[in-house]
């Protein structure tokens, strides 16, 4: 029998929930005979190579190549799961929400006090992505089937997550593994 | 006169005495009600309706409903769980609550509902309205982007300590708690040893300098959920 795929992406996040992945510490031996890593960071795969059990996705929506990453998981990935609070609230990127994006432009290339930038331009090469207006959580993009909170969620939060999706149970985390921070 | 008004809670039977509120009552018991504007001896606000009940079928607020003979009173059922969880979804999404840096997190009533109430994502679309911040005092800080509006600075201020710092100003949206000044918090005669610095249940009142001061996983919600205080206390079993 086949193992399970699994992928992961980091959109609009620090990698941080990343970080949590791996802090599981030997219990990422046991992950891989449970799984196979698909697209993901940890593998360094950059494209799809089939249909996935879970995704798991870390950040939210700053900019277009988020929104493509974002659509490509939800079309390959029968569960897709937010990781973090920057997939599920906007997060530190979502600090700029308040904001227009005209000023944050302007205050990170031209009028910040420790900005360097003699041409006095906003980078606007047609390879860089275009940023939203403002950073979208995931489920206001895509639908999204389970949610995992935390700045960022503790590593026995995404392991008894992924276990219990992984061997058919319900995902009924205990009160201390939902956490905002 | 000291009689005794027996009611039920979810089907309990439940005794107080007259002219204590459902939520009184029920903390006497031993009984949770989830409550937000509600605030240890503060007058009663009733506005947050948090601690929606319903009271021989119709919906009261468990702070200010007196308790009268006889009543059934429904707390703990599916039906108003769904209704406090969707208010404390909309008050996540009507400010701007960043938990991961605040300092209140971890001792936040809010935050603490939420993680009772088992809240993953609030279900409803974030506004990110435009909020400021009043970093003039040199002990004190308010952050709007973190009020719920639930008037227990207000209520302290004015009731115990006297002072009268705070007021609603505004309506609907426009809401927001202003400072008895005509400008900032400086201003006013407001002092870090005011009760009402310890009135609020979220971090949009703050003492400066006191922020992280217990680690995680000692703070007040880390591992009892908001409320296991008061059902601590139960010693009828339902």
């Amino acid at each position: 029998m086949t193992k399970p795929k699994v992928a992961t992406t980091s959109l609009a996040g620090c990698f941080g929930c990343h970080m949590s992945l791996l802090d599981i510490d030997d219990r990422i031996l046991k992950l891989v005979e449970l799984v196979d890593f698909d697209k993901s960071p940890v593998d360094d795969i950059k494209t799809f190579t089939g249909r996935c059990a879970v995704g798991l996705v870390e950040g939210g929506c700053a900019n277009e190549e988020n929104v493509h990453v974002l659509q490509d998981f939800r079309n390959h990935c029968d569960i897709l799961i937010s990781m973090g609070d920057c997939a599920t609230m906007g997060g530190i990127p979502a600090m700029r929400n308040t904001i227009p994006l005209q000023e944050c432009l302007d205050v990170a290339y031209k009028t910040g006090v420790t900005v360097y930038n003699p041409d006095n331009v906003v980078p606007n090469d047609p390879d860089i992505p275009l940023l939203l207006d403002r950073v979208y959580p995931c489920h206001e993009v895509v639908k999204i089937d389970y949610h995992l909170p935390g700045c960022p969620p503790s590593a026995d939060t995404l392991w008894e997550a992924l276990v219990a999706l992984l061997t058919d149970k319900p995902m009924e985390l205990p009160y201390e593994l939902i956490k905002y921070d | 006169m000291s009689t005794t008004i027996t009611f039920t809670i979810d089907g309990v039977d439940v005794q107080g005495e007259p002219g204590q509120t459902i939520m009184q009552a029920a903390d006497a018991a031993g009984i949770y009600i989830p409550r937000l504007c509600a605030f240890e001896d503060l007058s009663p606000h009733g506005s947050c309706r948090v601690c929606t009940v319903m009271v021989n079928g119709r919906p009261q607020s468990a702070c200010t409903q007196p308790i009268s003979e006889g009543m059934t009173v429904e707390n703990n059922t599916d039906e108003i769980t769904e209704i406090r969880k969707d208010i404390i979804e909309m008050l996540f999404v009507e400010g701007n609550h960043y938990c991961m840096f605040c300092e209140k997190s971890g001792n936040c009533e809010l935050q603490a509902l939420a993680y009772r109430f088992g809240i993953a994502v609030p279900k409803f679309p974030y506004l990110w309205p435009e909020r400021d911040v009043d970093a003039s005092h040199p002990d004190i800080l308010i952050d709007r982007n973190r009020c719920i509006l639930c008037g227990r600075c207000v209520r302290a201020s004015r009731d115990v300590d006297g002072k009268t710092i705070f007021e609603f100003v505004g309506r609907g949206p426009n809401k927001r708690v202003a400072v008895n000044a005509e400008a900032n918090l400086k201003d006013t005669d407001a002092a870090v040893t005011d009760t009402a610095m310890d009135a609020c249940p979220v971090g949009a009142l703050l003492k400066k300098r006191v922020g992280y001061a217990t680690p995680v996983g000692e703070r007040r919600y880390d591992h009892n959920p908001i409320g296991s205080d008061i059902e601590s206390k139960r010693t009828t079993t339902a």
